[in-house]
């Protein structure tokens, strides 16, 4: 047992779990791809970040760099980051109701319009950015 | 008995921040970021040397820019580490909290230091 999980006052049966459960059927993968969005979307941000890292080494060096994001490498890695970003935000907006009951007075806002809400909210804030960083 | 761990409550709400935060920005970054501009959908120039180097100047963007890259880093850490129990992962020498979170808060320092540090 591992020293994270919680010591019960019983034994419990555990039951044995190979490695590949996730690859047995679809809602298993999907679970399992979900999570992995999560390793894109942290690889996105330092690299994002190092482009701003090497602001500071001078526009050559900078210059550089934005060259070689025009490499294939770079944007295949771009396309699968994307559709693992999308597939987050979609998973994670659509489970947003869910979680959050919002009432408004003695009103319960029906989750469909929760959820119509958040990926409003997506579509501002992402048109938002394109208005700042690319107008 | 069961202990309840004090330190979960705080690193499950980072995990949902950086969700959050993850979910509204990032696609729509890496599509200017990594293909509008490659591709040529944008002016080139969008990310040009002296245009970002204007935006970082800004203390509002800096702290936009520390939000965008910090709390994604939890929310990677949070769900890393349970994937890695749901794959059978068992725990190393060090603990795998230590290991994820640990990751997320050198992380966290060192964006502080290029953002406040560099630039």
């Amino acid at each position: 047992m591992s020293e994270s999980e919680p010591e019960y006052p019983y034994k419990a049966y555990r039951r044995p779990m190979p490695a590949t459960w996730w690859l047995r059927n679809r809602k298993y993968f999907l679970f399992m791809m979900r999570e992995l969005s999560s390793v894109f979307v942290a690889l996105f941000v330092l690299l994002y970040l190092y482009a701003f890292f090497l602001l500071s080494k001078g526009p050559v060096v900078y210059g550089e760099f934005q060259k070689s994001l025009r490499s294939g490498g770079f944007i295949a890695f771009y396309v699968v980051a994307l559709l693992f970003a999308v597939y987050h935000s979609c998973t994670w907006f659509r489970l947003t109701a869910k979680i959050q009951v919002v009432r408004l007075g003695r009103w319960t806002v029906p989750g469909s319009l929760v959820t119509a809400g958040a990926f409003m909210g997506w579509i501002v804030a992402s048109a938002a950015v394109v208005y700042f960083l690319a107008m | 008995m069961y202990k309840m761990d004090k330190g979960e409550p705080f690193w499950w709400g980072m995990f949902s921040v950086g969700g959050v935060v993850a979910a509204l920005l990032v696609p729509v970054h890496i599509f200017l970021d990594g293909l509008a501009v490659p591709i040529g959908l944008l002016r080139a120039d969008a990310l040009s040397y002296e245009r970002m180097l204007a935006l970082v100047g800004h203390p509002l963007f800096k702290v936009y820019l520390f939000v965008l890259v910090v709390l994604p880093l939890y929310h990677a850490a949070h769900r890393i580490r349970f994937s890695l129990y749901d794959l059978g992962v068992k725990e190393f020498r060090i603990s795998m909290d230590a290991l994820c979170y640990g990751g997320a808060l050198v992380g966290t320092g060192v964006v502080a230091y290029v953002l406040w540090g560099l630039l």
